[in-house]
């Protein structure tokens, strides 16, 4: 078959000029480009508006105490009949031991178990368990917070505090299990486990992440030379993982840090520096907030915002790290 | 024909029924052991006999291995059992969680629970009277509302990470990232400080929908990007090559091939928040009655139920937050299993 092919000739009179190309994006593009790129700064505005919020509230009290906020370990307030401050005093040292107290704990229970768990998932289960246990473990990382401090509180205390015993019993010696006085009950240590349950999935998922991702030629390599399967693990996954795994336990640090209610419900909420995770008094910031909430003065709520702030920027803190440890591990880095 | 030797593959990596035996023998004696070191020692309880058994059973196995096979054996065996242990102590409080809800939660179910609320009933009244209408009914008004919030912002953030891909892509998703850890008291005091002190000066469904939006737009934001992501580009290619602009390309092609993902996501989103607790304690203001207007006056939910029974302390009222609990962990499942159903399919033929 033969074509003729004309030749493009000048337009005759009258004739439609064609269209000019360009990449120009049309107005339709432009309007959803903007609206997409405000949608998408919204998580900047937020996150800006809470810091600017927060800091505008608790600027009174913070210009008020400066360092000592940060510092001190009172947490006082007196007003007259008319609802006038007379004197205030607002230290958060106390509560922040407590908040690191607490979640210290909980990473350090949480880690190994879910490493086991991850490593267990990935190198040992059949598929079928594997599914099911993946499925039960995020869901896990779904209940409600309120339900762990219930549980907790009524279910998991008495056991604890048994265990917490027996940590004393045997290992009394070392300070961080010495204990002022024999009371046990709602210590930071059971607020501890108590966290350590509710992390144990992030942590969990973000190490079986990262596992699977070691390159399947080394782990054959491993296997190849004749390495047992530990033998693999260690000489091949734990390496590839470790920062994983680091950043995964900060990311459940600062799950455990912000944690309110669990631990208002399971912790004696005592204010004082209490450095003995055995003992029965304690508290964190989050708990603070809740407990004082209710019948504070203005000017104490306050320092409420300006605790809140402080706990705001502490998590922040820790997640941006954590989320920078796993990104740099998690690459297809070889 | 050669009838000579095809040589049979041998396996031997597979347990030999003498290996089998073997691993039964030694479960039985650590099942053994246990037994008789719970009961001679002072050791007491049934967590008791799990932690003996555990021991008992590791250090059996990595001891056969060793003498069978030697050192590095043995310590394959000792951490494959170790490892095995691990996830057991992980589902162990999994497990505890669901018979304790479900075993003290039944107790309070009753039909009424659904039709009543708790403006006539007082902490110690019996079970019978009053319910969990006022509740369920607030947390209901409360997710859809969040998510009438949430889901645009969280999608058109997830659209830009993954159809627009600016200057701006990695700070944003690291910041939702961060925001996602963000506290949900600090979501609360948030709210407090820069919407219901100087805006709204009243405790209202809206303002605690607010705080809850904040917390859900991550989760929906990282689920949508993970399933925009699966997209295939060809799909992208062929809508602008059909001479679509992008917005008809996303509008068309993209986001209804994403559908059902991005429902996942929603409902991963309403699992994340339904039972937050701290931010609706400081914005709600509770109350027992059903209040249907979410913009006025305080309203009951879930969560704020549970939190007043609980603290009330009397036996009945702890046998309330119970049953609460129990609605509360239907509900939150529900959503998870549609999710998970939904989402094993993520991307729509």
């Amino acid at each position: 078959m033969s074509q003729t092919f004309v030749e493009p000739s000048a337009p005759a009179p009258g004739a439609v000029i064609p269209r000019e190309i360009t990449t120009e994006p049309r107005f339709s593009d432009r309007v959803f480009r903007g609206v997409v790129t405000a949608g998408g700064l919204s998580s900047l505005a937020i996150l800006g508006l809470i810091t600017i919020f927060l800091g505008y509230r608790g600027f009174e009290v913070l210009r008020q105490e400066g360092f000592n906020f940060i510092t001190s370990s009172t947490w006082a307030i007196t007003t007259d009949d008319a609802g006038n401050v007379v004197e205030s005093h607002f230290g958060l040292a106390a509560m922040l031991v407590g908040t690191i107290l607490c979640s210290i704990t909980a990473v350090l229970i949480a880690v190994p178990i879910s490493v086991f768990t991850a490593l267990f998932l990935n190198f040992y289960a059949p598929l079928w368990l594997k599914r099911i246990l993946v499925s039960v473990i995020d869901m896990m990382a779904a209940f409600p917070s309120i339900l762990f401090g219930i549980w907790g509180f009524l279910v998991l205390m008495p056991s604890a505090e048994y265990w917490a015993k027996l940590l004393n019993h045997y290992l009394g010696f070392i300070p961080f299990f010495h204990v002022p006085a024999y009371y046990f009950t709602r210590s930071p240590f059971i607020a501890g486990i108590v966290l350590a349950i509710m992390i144990i999935p992030i942590i969990t998922s973000v190490s079986r992440e990262v596992f699977s991702q070691t390159p399947l030629d080394r782990i054959q390599a491993a296997y190849a030379l004749g390495a047992t399967r530990w033998g693999m693990i260690q000489a091949v996954v734990i390496p590839y993982g470790r920062g994983g795994v680091v950043g995964g336990a900060m990311l459940g640090l600062g799950r455990a840090m912000g944690e309110t209610v669990a631990v208002y419900t399971v912790l004696n909420i005592v204010y004082q520096v209490n450095w003995h995770v055995l003992f029965g008094a304690g508290g964190n910031i989050a708990s603070l907030i809740i407990l004082k909430f209710g019948d504070a003065s203005p000017y104490e709520i306050k320092a409420l915002m300006a605790a809140g702030l402080i706990l705001f920027l502490l998590t922040l803190m820790v997640n941006a790290g954590a989320d920078l440890i796993v990104k740099r591990f998690s690459g297809n880095k070889r | 024909m050669t009838t000579s030797l095809i040589p049979a593959p041998t396996r031997p990596w597979v347990a030999s029924p003498k290996d089998r035996l073997f691993d039964l023998g030694i479960f039985a004696l650590a099942l053994v052991v246990d037994f008789l070191l719970v009961v001679v020692t002072p050791m007491k309880g049934k967590l008791a006999y799990v932690l003996v058994f555990a021991i008992a059973y590791v250090t059996l196995s990595a001891l056969r291995q060793f003498i069978v096979r030697g050192t590095a054996s043995a310590k394959d065996a000792f951490v494959s059992s170790l490892v095995a242990f691990g996830a057991f102590v992980t589902l162990l409080p999994i497990l505890s969680i669901f018979v304790t809800v479900i075993e003290k939660g039944s107790k309070g179910i009753h039909l009424g629970l659904f039709t009543h609320d708790m403006s006539m009933a007082t902490p110690t009244d019996p079970l019978s009277n009053g319910g969990l209408l006022h509740a369920i009914t607030g947390t209901l008004t409360l997710v859809a509302l969040a998510l009438i919030m949430s889901v645009p912002i969280g999608i058109l953030t997830a659209l830009y990470l993954t159809e627009i891909q600016g200057r701006f892509t990695k700070p944003i998703r690291f910041l939702v990232q961060a925001m996602s850890g963000v506290p949900s008291i600090v979501a609360g005091l948030f709210i407090l400080s820069a919407v219901l002190y100087p805006i709204a000066k009243n405790y209202s469904g809206f303002m605690g929908s607010l705080a809850l939006t904040i917390l859900m737009i991550p989760t929906i934001a990282r689920t949508s990007e993970e399933v925009l992501r699966l997209i295939p580009n060809d799909l992208r290619e062929a809508g602008t090559a059909l001479g679509g602009t992008q917005w008809r390309t996303v509008a068309m092609i993209v986001l209804p091939a994403a559908r059902s993902g991005l429902v996942t996501a929603m409902i991963l989103g309403v699992a994340r928040i339904a039972g937050e607790t701290a931010p609706i304690l400081l914005l709600t203001g509770g109350g027992d009655k059903v209040n249907g207007n979410a913009f006025n006056g305080p309203i009951g939910s879930l969560p704020y139920y549970i939190w007043k029974s609980f603290n009330a302390g009397s036996p009945e009222s702890i046998t309330r937050a119970w049953a609460g609990l129990l609605v509360l962990l239907i509900l939150v499942l529900v959503f998870f299993t549609i999710a998970r159903f939904l989402g094993s399919r993520k991307v729509a033929k």
